[in-house]
């Protein structure tokens, strides 16, 4: 009598096999791009036409609804690339390390747009592109860290070896940026009182929430299709080379 | 703990006969703090104000930028690899090598700082505080630095990258190093200071042979 011992895979290490990753995901990459252009649409209309001025602000407001989404996408990817990281370091899963690699750059962009878009809002209403203020600087912080990760990403000739460094770098970050954002609080308190900030918590009327929910959902929408994307580009990059690798290899036979 | 000591004694005993580059560090210290006068002008007054945060730019600059040769010269003569099957854990010996490095990097500074206080007219108060806080802080930026190293040891043109990564993350390291000086800020600064210094000493042992095994593969 056999036994069979071999356990079945489950659907997370089916899931973790790139081809299978690229097949499944290749009927996903269309709806999402659909999603992402109505969720824009819809949230520029509201954005940029069907909402208040702001009654000190005037049209400034409206920059609100790009800058908010993009600094709340700056954290939502580090997370993504900390929960990638654990998965490079603590399952091996052949996909993290992808993933990591796809959401750094993204992370970037997604950081400077909300700085760039912050001094260009803050020119007008405070009189500054720049301010040494708490988030600010912390947003800053974290944008170096991004461009670190995407610098280490490319200095590595073997992407599997990158891999599980850059999840090291990306936890020990993850575990340093409270307190960096703690450090950082702490000595903009001991320059200045809080001057530009006031935590009152979302008092928005619904006529601004409501807009401002939809970029968020748009930009979270467009993150996930990028990183989709960049996934699959990825996964075929490495294909290709291992393919051209091999050729070269047979080649090098004859 | 012999093999600890050992190790700490052999990396000691390089760094005293191999090359001088304890030497060459203090001097990159001394120099950084020599060129900013002729940046912002020879006013004294000025100098003595902004005296604690141009001598911790020159250590920091100074303790990131020496780091990235921690695990390098080990790693190319194949030390590292007896390292790694020694009766040692990786962890212990990570850390044996960050203690011998303070000692050669940051003793030497420390000892240095007396010049720069002189030649940026730094108080009495001024550099008593200043010493304090490196003596705090630079356990925290050398073992950042370790991590750093051992990051990038397989990488051959790695050099400018261990600094760019590790700058942001020992930034608190700088808040509070210089907000000790700050009469506002109490000794809360100072606390928090050797509490992250504990924290980072601690953890980046770990965090570092878990990226040199990884390089290793």
């Amino acid at each position: 009598m056999t036994v069979d011992t071999v356990k079945q895979p489950n659907w997370f290490s089916r899931l973790a096999h790139p081809g299978y990753f690229l097949t499944w995901t290749r009927y996903l990459v269309l709806p999402l791009a659909i999603a992402t252009i109505l969720a824009f649409a819809i949230g520029l209309w509201f954005a940029l036409f069907n909402s208040p001025e702001d009654y000190q602000m005037g049209d400034m407001v409206r920059v609100m609804y790009i800058h908010v989404p993009n600094a709340w996408l700056s954290q939502l990817v580090y997370g993504t690339m900390a929960v990638s990281a654990l998965g490079t370091l603590v399952w091996r899963h052949p996909l993290a390390d992808v993933a990591n690699k796809a959401a750094a750059p993204l992370g970037a962009a997604f950081t400077a747009l909300a700085l760039y878009t912050g001094a260009l809002w803050g020119r007008p209403t405070w009189g500054t592109f720049w301010e040494w203020d708490g988030r600010m600087t912390s947003t800053l912080v974290l944008l170096l860290i991004y461009l670190g990760i995407v610098a280490l990403w490319r200095a590595f000739d073997d992407q599997l070896k990158a891999g599980r460094i850059v999840a090291i770098v990306t936890l020990v970050g993850a575990l340093n940026i409270p307190v960096i954002k703690f450090s950082v609080d702490w000595w903009n308190t001991l320059h200045q009182p809080a001057s530009v900030f006031t935590a009152e918590g979302p008092r928005m009327p619904p006529s601004i929430l409501t807009p401002l929910l939809v970029m968020m959902l748009a930009f979270t929408l467009l993150f996930g299709l990028l990183m989709l994307v960049r996934m699959r580009t990825e996964i075929l990059r490495r294909r290709a080379d291992t393919l051209s690798r091999q050729a070269a290899l047979a080649g090098g036979a004859k | 703990m012999r093999a600890f000591q050992t190790l700490i004694g052999r990396d000691l005993r390089l760094a005293v006969r191999v090359g001088g580059e304890a030497m060459t560090l203090v001097l990159f210290f001394i120099m950084v703090a020599v060129i900013v006068p002729f940046a912002i002008g020879p006013d004294r007054p000025q100098l003595m104000r902004l005296a604690p945060g141009i001598v911790w730019i020159a250590a920091f600059l100074s303790m990131l930028l020496g780091l990235d040769r921690l695990f390098r010269s080990d790693d190319e003569d194949g030390s590292l690899l007896l390292l790694r099957h020694s009766v040692l854990p990786l962890e212990a010996v990570v850390a044996a090598k960050v203690i011998a490095h303070w000692l050669v990097t940051a003793v030497p500074l420390l000892l240095a700082t007396p010049v720069l206080a002189l030649l940026l007219s730094m108080s009495w108060a001024q550099w008593v505080g200043t010493v304090l806080a490196l003596l705090a802080g630079t356990p925290a930026l050398t073992s950042f630095g370790a991590l750093g190293a051992a990051v990038t040891v397989g990488l051959r043109r790695g050099g400018l990258i261990a600094p760019v990564l590790i700058l942001p993350l020992a930034i608190p390291v700088m808040i509070f190093g210089v907000g000790m000086l700050d009469p506002l800020a109490g000794s809360g600064a100072l606390l928090f200071l050797v509490a992250l210094s504990l924290l980072v000493t601690v953890f980046s042992p770990f965090a570092a042979a878990l990226a040199l095994r990884a390089a290793g593969e």
